[in-house]
């Protein structure tokens, strides 16, 4: 980067990005001590729509809280779930229906891959091209239509139970799921030419925001922008949880830590969760969605629990704190975006704002999420 | 010097190929649908606001009994009922929804044991007043009433 | 001369009207051709395949209010998209569409054309600087900065085009390349020059031509994703509107350009009923082509932006001019 300047006071002027900005994607609000188009200091403010969910954890009742995690990120709704629902299993010693599971790493897989579509899309609009938004939504489009025929709504899905599942899937999804990732494979290729492979976009992207292993540990960064920047490190294969451990996939890992190793994490990620549906598809087993015995109430042993899946975004856990009421001691989600975020303040200094946003774009962030 | 013309030269033919992949796009069909001119129907699962469930003599089969009162998340279910004279069971009179508050987890439709509500499939509910998403299902069962 | 003065007042109307069309329904055109890129069907309802919607923007946008931002500089404000439609319009007087048709011809056009094209990024600049906004004032630094990168490049293959010409006269151009598609510019085997890297110009000037007109990939100005709306970000109703209408008279300007001095302006390829048609069938091509980028490429940066011009574009199209003027010496 640019070797740092001594600046005046009245030679720097503050613009103020967001909260309501094209470029941050919601209502964060980035203030940026900027030196002409360079930037000499930023400061990130959260808390736009911070809703309480952590609260509402404490007040509602187990399954009434089933669907605020849904909403806490609108784009990857179902890992979120996946979360919770595994962490209150864990506590109550609900033993889940091995159907049940692969569906639920199915749903999973799929919601990544719409997340990430989502991203892709969205990021290259953030660099100015608009075309590739449109052809990512539409496949985007086929897995919504999917997941709404089988869970009912298309975005903030209610889907997964203590135990089970809302609903069993039936063989018309089967047979769209086996349908889409092929077509879902060659609108990748589609993509690798229209927009990887492109001079521009790699211009913009090679050697922009390089992470060190080291920030990325010091502020807690998990998902592409770690493991852009050579950690080898997903929750799935870490410490395993659901029926992962049954599949064969692999974690795509870049060592140089710049914006195109964080958007190339993504695009692999879509290709390995492909292989995840696909090989779920051919596993799935017969049997009961939800498990026989299941306690009425939900009222887990007092104790103190902890379950970290990996959502599109990242590392999410839930840890439960449990007095054994009705409702939850303690309930903190530790969300993935939030420590992706702060990042930012440090690693954009001396950055162009063309740069910084486009930066800020791969860290792939939903306020929402940030701010729950 | 020969590098930087490869690089020129690559650069180029990366330009032609994406504007090839969207010259491609351009004489392919639409994938839209007009919304207000031509809809979709709904999947067999969708998941619209809840609406009472009528018996064969298109009597609401709920029994009043508050199970899903008690379990929405968001309190926006209040119920009403009364014993009419003479009666032994309890008769719905009112099943207001405030459809301001409710965000579709079916909490309610999983607690119902006597399958009186289940979701309706519509999605058109667009107003200008608030007033206008309290429905009160039970006076809209009546209205469906042949 | 009265009959004179006459002729060219109805020529320079009916120039400033098929300006003022081409603005306003190439923003249609626009719309349907990014549409079907993305297989959507762009504006349909207003009228048959929505060819109604530009002149319903433009009531709309007329009846709205022009607010200006407090703090704001009152006279250029208002100044600066006046100052963005006048040089876009006026340049149409001078280019020749046929032989007979045009308004004023100059023997110095070419010269005119890029002096008032240069006035066009005058705007911007005031634009961004009177609106009192600090991404406008960003994004009019930009628009200036960008100016004078890609007008050097621009000039000086205009200039290779002069000198196989020998004349700065639009309409003396398009003759020297009217027998036949050998002569033009583009790929001139016959003719004065025999330049085998005129097809590099070409795409030199194209790229220029994109640039100058703030057209995506180089729409760094109103870059919306970084700076809002850059220049315009303060400025709604027909002040908008006037600066949304002259980045389309822009493009026609740019693309009027390069058919004369590189397409060979209203000549046919293979010498046959020269005229009209063949000019706008080009220009309406070459716009399209301009359409098609905007909605394939992403943004380039600044820099990078500034290093094609300075480093790539600037470097080959003096090259090209050297050899040019050597050829022409040789022949």
């Amino acid at each position: 980067m640019n070797a740092p300047i001594e600046l005046r006071a009245d030679e720097t002027f503050v613009l103020n990005v967001g909260p309501q900005h094209p470029a941050t994607h919601g209502v964060l609000r980035v203030k940026m001590e900027m030196h002409g188009e360079y930037i000499v200091n930023a400061e990130t403010v959260i808390g736009y729509i911070h809703r309480m969910h952590e609260k509402m954890g404490e007040l509602k009742t187990y399954p009434q809280f089933l669907m605020n995690l849904s909403r806490m990120d609108y784009l990857g709704a179902l890992g979120y779930s996946h979360a919770h629902v595994l962490v209150v299993e864990k506590a109550s010693g609900i033993v889940v229906p091995e159907r049940a599971e692969y569906i639920r790493a199915i749903m999973v897989e799929l919601n990544r891959i719409a997340s990430h579509l989502f991203w892709f899309g969205a990021f290259v609009m953030d660099l100015g091209g608009f075309s590739p938004l449109m052809y990512a939504l539409q496949d985007r489009e086929h897995i919504l239509d999917m997941l709404e025929a089988v869970t009912g709504s298309r975005l903030t899905y209610c889907y997964f139970r203590f135990g089970g599942l809302y609903n069993d899937v039936d063989d018309d999804f089967i047979a769209a799921a086996r349908r889409f990732v092929p077509r879902m494979r060659k609108s990748l290729k589609k993509y690798r030419r229209l927009v990887t492979d492109n001079v521009i976009f790699r211009k913009r992207l090679e050697g922009i925001a390089p992470l060190s292993k080291e920030i990325c540990r010091k502020y807690g960064a998990s998902s592409a922008v770690a493991r852009g920047s050579g950690i080898n490190f997903d929750v799935r294969k870490n410490e395993p949880y659901s029926v992962y451990p049954q599949f064969d996939f692999d974690i795509p890992v870049y060592p140089q830590g710049d914006s195109l190793a964080r958007y190339m994490v993504r695009m692999d990620e879509i290709e390995q969760s492909l292989r995840i549906v696909e090989q779920g598809l051919d596993k799935l087993p017969g049997g009961p969605i939800m498990p026989e015995k299941k306690p009425k109430l939900i009222k887990p042993p007092p104790g103190d629990y902890y379950q970290a899946v990996e959502t599109a975004r990242g590392s999410f856990g839930v840890r439960l704190v449990s007095d054994g009421g009705k409702t939850p001691y303690r309930l903190k989600l530790r969300s993935p975006t939030y420590s992706n975020m702060h990042l930012f303040d440090e690693a954009c200094r001396g950055m162009m704002i063309m740069d910084a946003l486009a930066f800020m774009g791969s860290l792939d962030l939903v306020i929402p999420e940030i701010d729950r | 010097m020969v590098a930087y013309f490869t690089e020129i030269y690559n650069g180029l033919v990366s330009l032609l190929v994406g504007m090839g992949i969207t010259f491609k796009e351009f004489f392919k069909p639409t994938v839209t649908v007009a919304y207000p001119y031509e809809t979709l129907t709904m999947c067999a699962r969708y998941r619209g606001h809840i609406e009472l469930v009528p018996d064969d003599e298109g009597n609401p089969r709920c029994v009043v009994c508050g199970l899903c009162e008690k379990a929405c998340p968001s309190n926006c279910i209040s119920l009403g009922g009364e014993k009419p004279e003479g009666g032994k069971k309890k008769v719905l009179t009112s099943y207001v929804l405030d459809f301001t508050r409710c965000s579709l987890c079916g909490s309610c439709v999983e607690a119902c044991t006597f399958g009186a509500i289940d979701f309706s499939k519509e999605y058109n509910l667009a107003s200008r007043r608030k007033e206008d998403f309290i429905f009160d299902l039970y006076k809209r069962l009546e209205e469906r009433r042949p | 001369m009265r009959l004179t003065l006459i002729n060219v007042i109805v020529a320079v109307v009916i120039a400033i009207a098929f300006a003022a069309v081409n603005a306003a329904y190439l923003v249609w055109a626009e719309r349907r051709g990014a549409a079907r890129i993305q297989r959507r069907p762009g504006p349909n309802i207003n009228g048959p395949f929505g060819l109604l919607q530009p002149p319903l923007d433009g009531i709309k946008l007329m009846a709205k209010q022009l607010t200006i931002p407090g703090g704001a500089d009152r006279i250029l404000f208002i100044i600066a998209p006046i100052l963005a439609m006048f040089p876009a319009i006026t340049s149409f007087v001078t280019i020749p569409f046929s032989e007979t048709i045009v308004a004023k011809n100059m023997n110095v056009g070419v010269l005119m054309i890029f002096a008032f094209a240069s006035l066009g990024s005058m705007s911007l600049l005031i634009a961004g600087f009177s609106s009192r906004n600090k991404y406008s004032m960003m994004s009019s630094v930009r628009a200036v900065s960008q100016a004078v990168a890609y007008e050097i490049p621009m000039l000086i293959t205009a200039i290779t085009v002069v000198m196989i010409a020998g004349s700065p006269d639009l309409m003396e151009i398009v003759r020297q390349q009217s027998p036949s598609i050998l002569h033009w510019n583009i790929f001139p085997l016959l003719g004065n020059s025999h330049n085998i890297l005129m097809p590099l110009a070409f795409l030199i000037f194209f790229v220029c031509t994109l640039a100058e007109t703030n057209r995506a990939p180089f729409d760094l100005g109103e870059a919306e994703s970084e700076l809002v709306a850059g220049f315009h970000t303060e400025y709604g109703s027909m002040g908008f509107g006037l600066f949304f209408m002259a980045e389309y008279a822009n493009i026609v300007i740019g693309s009027c350009m390069t058919t004369i001095l590189f397409l060979g302006g209203w000549s046919c390829p293979f010498g046959l009923f020269p005229g009209v048609w063949w000019f706008i069938l080009k220009l309406y091509l070459l716009i399209a082509t301009f359409i098609w980028i905007r909605w394939t490429f992403p943004r380039t940066t600044i820099y990078g932006l500034l290093n094609l011009s300075w480093k790539i574009l600037i470097p080959l199209s003096l090259a090209n001019l050297l050899l040019t003027a050597g050829l022409i010496k040789v022949f």
